[in-house]
């Protein structure tokens, strides 16, 4: 929980995107960018939540679709389908979701801890559970995520 | 306010490795009996100026060690004291130890104190002995084994004659010590160094001639004609130096004649001349080039940003070439100026393009200027002849070759002093200069730059190589081209080298010359011929980051294969193509049968193709192996910009790399050696099966 404060005290800004009818929110400074989905190219023997790598701007950037990986959601393609660049342990990759909702702070008395059963994903990687009217925004340490051994994204897990 | 010191700590640290090599490659070019002045100032000055620094920033030790060492210089430059041959060596070998406590202190790591105080001393040595003037570093050494089981003696002598001349010995038995007087100008550590393979070293000790006199009293038996002569000693003062008490000993054999100490200008020079030889022989002929001026005028810069600027250019390429396109699809008439405009954008792209790569790129002399020196040292330690001609050290390429290259080139030296080079007497027996040469030559060619170590020596044994292939049951034949023949070297743990020596032939070799330069997407080429000489040319694309590569299909996915470990292409008749085991596929390539693999299986893509027929089998070679590898269509040949897949990801079996192709998509280099690997994991699973 207290990772969702800053330095000086003031809570930080989520980005909330949607998988499926559940909403995640994870820390905006994370975030380089959000683009559409260009064509990737697919990665031989890789998990089928790694869709492949992309060239952004030079760099060769991997893509999860956290739809598939998290099993929610409606992995389709178009136009419409929503990239969200992370800048995580000096690394860039891309998340695929199903859409971006919001940029909004919590206040203190708007966090939750996460009861002990959790969504798709493992608690050790919830922060809290937000509340926000009777929408209920589920708070991930990205970070430590994306770094996990079974996303299989690196080496070895930094986390 | 707190300034952050690391910064110009980090300069220091880069400009004192500058003064370090500038100082070693003055030194190596140096002119023993008549020094430029010019150099001499220049080597004090980059002594100077690691001191300064290393003062500035605390570092007491480098202090200590270039105070001493820019006391001598100081004196010399003055004309105070003359330039010895002996200190060109304490100076090369100060360079090293600073060169080490540098590393050490940009580390943290530690240094040998013994070293820093060896070096320290032997040049606190060298400024005391210039009181004494006429001193010459050779003396009479003193091997004195001790009593007990014998060993064998012609190697000894063997040993010793590397180092100097044997003017006696004494045989002993299980009772008496033996003991050799060697006339040498070499240390005892290095003696005893190189004596300890064939004597127990707790058997072992060296006196000098000092400690000899001072010996005697506990060897009174010893029946030595020197005793006699030795005894002679009282007669006179003691003499200011070893070298007098030399000629003295030589002089006093057998009879008495009373002898004046020699003054030290009527001293014999031959001792002289003899310690300089193997300094000239290995010397670089003196190129006094323009590059003292041109080393002012540069800046340093970050590799991180060089790449990152390299990474842009790349991108504002491929920008370029889909404007480039799209443009393709105006009306030229309508459009002629927004046309033009395109045009132009395209030529001072690629201008950009080579200036920013230019950037990157340093002149091999940062390779070669260590060779005088290793060349130096390995030739005096091998008694061998060497001159070392370099060519070319302005060819400029790319850093990161420049830093990977140095292994591969220093054992292909390393091999060439060794194994090639001939002694001096076996030379001259076979009308060959007792001199050998040693050529490194840089040059372009064709997109290429080209590396080689050349040498006049006894060249490749053709006879020696396929025995020894025989031997490890290699399937070699007799009639195979000599071309064949020398790529054999190439093959793990094989050496050609009679005997194991100190230098090289301990079983890491060629193979991974040839692993590390095809690391680099280059390969090596060996000529040869025997009693003549060999030439080992490495030969390079133009930078790291640019590969020439073949870009094929598979299931409908792209992939570039680097085009140095394809050997041919063709198309497969079905009946070439046989089945393992029922299983694993082989194909009959004139005669020879090479496993088969397809793309798709190992990537686990869906397969496109019905049969063998509609596609192209290629034939690729890493490590040694020849494996096909069967794909959908050759699509065609580019340069590709190669981009780390780490990065952002981890590393995937049979992939080396990614780049970005001209339409902006991303395609997967092939690593071809994993490849060969993983067919041969596939097969050996697939018997497996089988057996089970």
């Amino acid at each position: 929980m207290e990772q969702l404060l800053s330095e000086d005290g003031v809570n930080r800004e989520l980005l909330v995107f949607a998988l499926g009818k559940e909403e995640y929110g994870i820390d905006i400074l994370k975030v380089q960018e959000i683009r559409g989905y260009d064509a990737v190219t697919s990665i031989a023997n890789a998990p089928s939540f790694i869709k492949g790598v992309i060239n952004l701007r030079g760099n060769i950037v991997p893509i999860v679709d956290l739809r598939v990986k998290f099993n929610i959601g409606n992995p389709s393609y178009d136009q419409f389908t929503v990239v969200i660049i992370l800048n995580i342990a000096q690394r860039t990759l891309g998340i695929v979701v199903d859409g971006v909702s919001d940029v909004m702070t919590l206040s203190t008395e708007q966090l939750r801890n996460a009861p002990e059963f959790g969504a798709a994903l493992d608690t050790a990687y919830i922060l809290g559970l937000g509340t926000v009217d009777d929408r209920m925004i589920i708070l991930v340490d990205i970070e430590k995520l994306m770094t996990s051994a079974d996303m299989a994204l690196v080496e070895t897990a930094i986390a | 306010m707190t300034i952050d010191m690391s910064q110009f700590i980090a300069v220091f640290f880069d400009e004192a490795a500058e003064h370090l090599a500038n100082m070693e490659s003055l030194l190596l070019k140096i002119d023993v009996s008549a020094p430029d002045p010019e150099d001499l100032n220049a080597i004090f000055r980059a002594a100077h100026s690691i001191k300064g620094g290393a003062a500035t920033f605390g570092f007491s030790d480098l202090t200590d060690v270039t105070h001493v060492l820019e006391n001598l210089l100081d004196r010399i430059r003055k004309q105070e004291i003359a330039l010895k041959a002996e200190m060109v060596d304490a100076f090369l070998q100060s360079g090293d130890v600073l060169q080490s406590m540098l590393g050490a202190h940009r580390e943290n790591g530690d240094v040998d104190q013994n070293e820093i105080q060896r070096v320290t001393q032997m040049l606190t040595r060298l400024v005391a002995d210039q009181e004494a003037p006429g001193q010459s570093s050779e003396q009479v050494l003193t091997i004195v084994i001790q009593a007990g089981e014998s060993f064998d003696e012609q190697m000894l002598l063997d040993e010793l004659a590397n180092f100097g001349e044997v003017q006696d010995f004494e045989p002993g038995d299980i009772h008496s010590a033996w003991r050799y007087h060697l006339k040498t100008s070499a240390s005892e550590p290095q003696l005893l160094d190189s004596i300890t393979f064939l004597v127990a070293p707790e058997r072992l000790s060296i006196e000098t001639i000092e400690n000899r006199e001072a010996a005697f009293g506990l060897f009174p038996t010893t029946p030595a004609p020197a005793l006699t002569v030795d005894e002679g000693f009282g007669f006179f003062e003691p003499l200011p130096n070893n070298q007098v008490e030399v000629n003295v000993e030589e002089q006093g054999y057998g009879f008495f004649a009373p002898i004046t100490p020699p003054t030290p200008a009527s001293e014999p020079s031959t001792a002289q001349i003899v310690e300089i030889a193997p300094v000239q022989a290995a010397r670089v002929p003196n190129e006094r080039n323009a590059d003292k001026s041109s080393a002012d005028s540069s800046i340093r810069v970050s590799v991180e940003k060089v790449d990152q600027l390299l990474n842009l250019v790349g991108e504002l390429v491929i920008t370029q070439s889909m404007l480039a396109q799209n443009a393709l699809q105006l009306d030229p008439v309508l459009h002629e100026k927004l046309l033009s405009g395109v045009a132009q954008l395209e030529r001072n792209t690629r201008e950009l393009q080579e200036s920013v790569m230019s950037i990157r790129m340093m002149p091999i002399s940062f390779v070669f200027n260590r060779y005088p020196r290793l060349v130096r040292d390995l030739a005096s330690k091998l008694g061998k002849q060497v001159e070392l001609r370099m060519i070319g050290e302005n060819t400029e390429l790319d850093k990161g070759f420049i830093e990977k290259l140095s292994d591969p080139l220093t054992h292909l030296v390393r091999n060439s002093l060794d194994h090639g080079i001939e002694m001096p007497d076996v030379r001259l027996s076979r009308n060959k200069q007792a001199q050998g040469t040693l050529t490194l030559k840089a040059f372009h060619q064709g997109g290429n730059i080209v590396i080689e170590v050349s040498d006049d020596g006894a060249g490749l044994s053709r006879e020696r190589i396929l025995s020894k292939a025989k031997e490890r049951g290699m399937s070699v034949s007799d009639n195979m081209s000599d071309n064949e023949v020398w790529m054999l070297i190439f093959e793990a743990g094989f050496s050609t080298a009679a005997e194991v020596t100190d230098v090289s032939g301990r079983g890491v070799g060629m193979d991974v010359v040839r692993k590390n330069i095809q690391a680099m997407g280059g390969r090596v080429e060996i000529q040869s011929m025997t009693g003549v000489g060999s030439t080992m040319s490495i030969r390079l694309p133009l930078t790291l980051a640019i590969l020439d590569g073949m870009s094929i299909s598979a299931s409908d996915e792209l992939y570039i294969i680097p085009l140095t470990f394809i050997i041919e292409s063709l198309q497969p008749k079905s009946d070439e193509i046989k089945t393992l085991a029922g299983r694993g596929n082989v194909i009959n390539v004139r005669g020879e049968y090479l496993p088969l693999i397809a793309l798709y299986d190992i990537f686990n893509l869906s397969a496109k193709l019905k049969s063998f027929e509609d596609g192209l089998v290629i034939i690729l070679e890493a490590e040694g192996q020849k494996v096909a590898l069967f794909v959908d269509d050759l699509l065609g040949q580019h340069q590709v910009v190669v981009k780390n897949l780490e990065t952002n990801y981890r590393r995937v079996n049979g992939v080396a790399g990614a780049t970005i192709m001209g339409d902006g998509h991303v395609a997967f280099i092939l690593d071809v050696a994993a490849l060969v690997k993983m067919a041969q994991h596939v097969s050996s699973s697939d018997i497996a099966k089988l057996a089970a």
